[in-house]
């Protein structure tokens, strides 16, 4: 007995190193199985306060080019009311998708994966699982929400999957991100019969209850087959340039409830 | 009591502007420094082993809870303060074990590969852990140097402003 008190005391260091090390490789490996993490993240109150507040100071030198987005925005959002000539919405008509607009406080994109943080959260009926997109296209996914702000999986997230399809015709595929290039994510498993020519639009199908379809992800910028000789892997470029975001929406699906109640 | 406190003090600089200024420079895309291991490469020599080993684990931590990862910056910031006796055993030799080396006296060759193995050590820890897939080993080799010469230069400037300026 007194010789393993005796070996504890001589080895305190090294034992005292391998249970830290123990605790950061558990924190680190439950991560990657469970893309959950508990504890540690930035949408904590202390550290929001603080990336608020020096958001609020950043954001001045950034406000011309975001004012350049938002009139971009107004100018299509005008030409498609100018040009649709039947009033298509109908007051009583259940609202599928709420929009809510979110600022981001804190970008990030220089880490295989990514999260961002955004200053808007439970008090303003933002859900974990809601889709978060920028007046381009798809930005990410809600992974983690407080009272006043919410963490959401960037799309620049080796994690990140998402059900996207081509505009002009139904062949779809998985969507996620190799960690490489910050500009380029990868579509994978799309059938080789589809007519693939480089500039075609990928938009987010159906199959997913996060976004409605049809909202952009990128452009097609190269393709070729992939290993099984079956499928086609193409080389996406993002319509969303993720290092200058600010302004973002929030979708909220109002029937997921329902539509989830089916599968119960 | 003066040294503690003025080590308290460097220690919660270097992590308020690791977080929030030199985790966003994103230079070249996705280049950073990650100068709070200054803190760790040049704590004072004559410690408690243990406490620093504990201390290097929290300090990892809040940097981890600044830049959104997952205990990987905790991981590498533990096991360079775990080793770093035996680098500087390595690379002061007998005046180390015979505990006359003081930081603001050190020859500067010394100094330099000191410094560049303790960086390499973490970063590449750092990446591997993050990137998690040893089959992507040319992208952590390739984020490890382009990160290593970054952090390397600040650190040195640091080094000359805060300890060497004594001499």
């Amino acid at each position: 007995m007194q010789r393993i008190i005796y070996f504890l005391i001589r080895n305190k260091d090294f034992i005292l190193f391998l249970s830290l090390l123990f605790i950061c490789l558990s924190i680190n490996i439950s991560y990657n199985e469970y893309n959950k993490s508990r504890f540690l993240n930035s949408s904590n109150t202390l550290f929001s306060h603080l990336y608020n507040t020096k958001f609020t100071i950043s954001k001045y030198f950034n406000l011309e080019y975001q004012n350049k987005i938002l009139t971009e925005e107004n100018r299509k959002l005008r030409l498609i009311l100018y040009n649709t000539n039947e009033k298509k919405v109908d007051q009583f008509e259940k609202v599928n998708f709420d929009v809510t607009s979110v600022s981001v406080i804190k970008n990030s994109y220089s880490y295989s994966n990514n999260f961002i943080t955004i200053d808007s959260g439970k008090k303003d009926s933002i859900d974990i699982d809601n889709g978060v997109i920028s007046s381009n296209g798809v930005v990410g996914i809600i992974d983690k929400t407080t009272y006043n702000y919410s963490r959401f999986i960037s799309i620049l997230n080796t994690n990140f999957l998402l059900n996207a399809k081509f505009k002009n015709s139904n062949y779809f595929g998985i969507l996620s991100w190799d960690g490489i290039n910050i500009n380029k994510v990868q579509l994978k498993d799309v059938p080789k019969q589809a007519e693939v020519s480089i500039g075609d639009t990928i938009v987010t199908g159906g199959n997913s209850l996060i976004f409605p379809k049809g909202i952009p992800v990128g452009y097609v910028d190269s393709y070729k087959l992939d290993n099984s000789e079956n499928y086609l892997e193409l080389e996406i470029k993002l319509a969303t340039d993720m290092t200058n975001i600010e302004k973002l929406y929030v979708l909220k699906n109002n029937n997921l409830r329902e539509i989830n109640s089916l599968d119960e | 009591m003066n040294r503690i406190f003025s080590n308290i003090i460097l220690a919660v600089v270097l992590i308020f502007a690791q977080g929030l200024f030199f985790n966003n420079i994103n230079f070249l895309g996705s280049i950073n420094p990650f100068i709070y291991i200054f803190f760790i490469a040049y704590f004072p020599l004559k410690n408690n082993r243990s406490f620093f080993i504990f201390c290097a684990f929290v300090y990892g931590l809040i940097i981890d809870v600044f830049s959104d990862t997952h205990a990987i910056h905790a991981a590498s910031t533990l096991i360079i303060s775990y080793i770093r006796p035996n680098l500087l055993k390595l690379f002061f030799g007998m005046a180390y074990e015979h505990q006359v080396v003081k930081f603001n006296s050190i020859e500067l060759k010394q100094n330099l590969f000191y410094l560049l193995s303790i960086i390499f050590i973490h970063h590449f820890i750092l990446f591997g852990l993050e990137v998690f897939d040893m089959s992507k080993i040319s992208l952590i080799l390739k984020n490890t140097f382009s990160s290593l010469v970054f952090t390397f230069i600040v650190i040195y400037i640091l080094f000359e402003l805060i300890i060497n300026r004594h001499k």
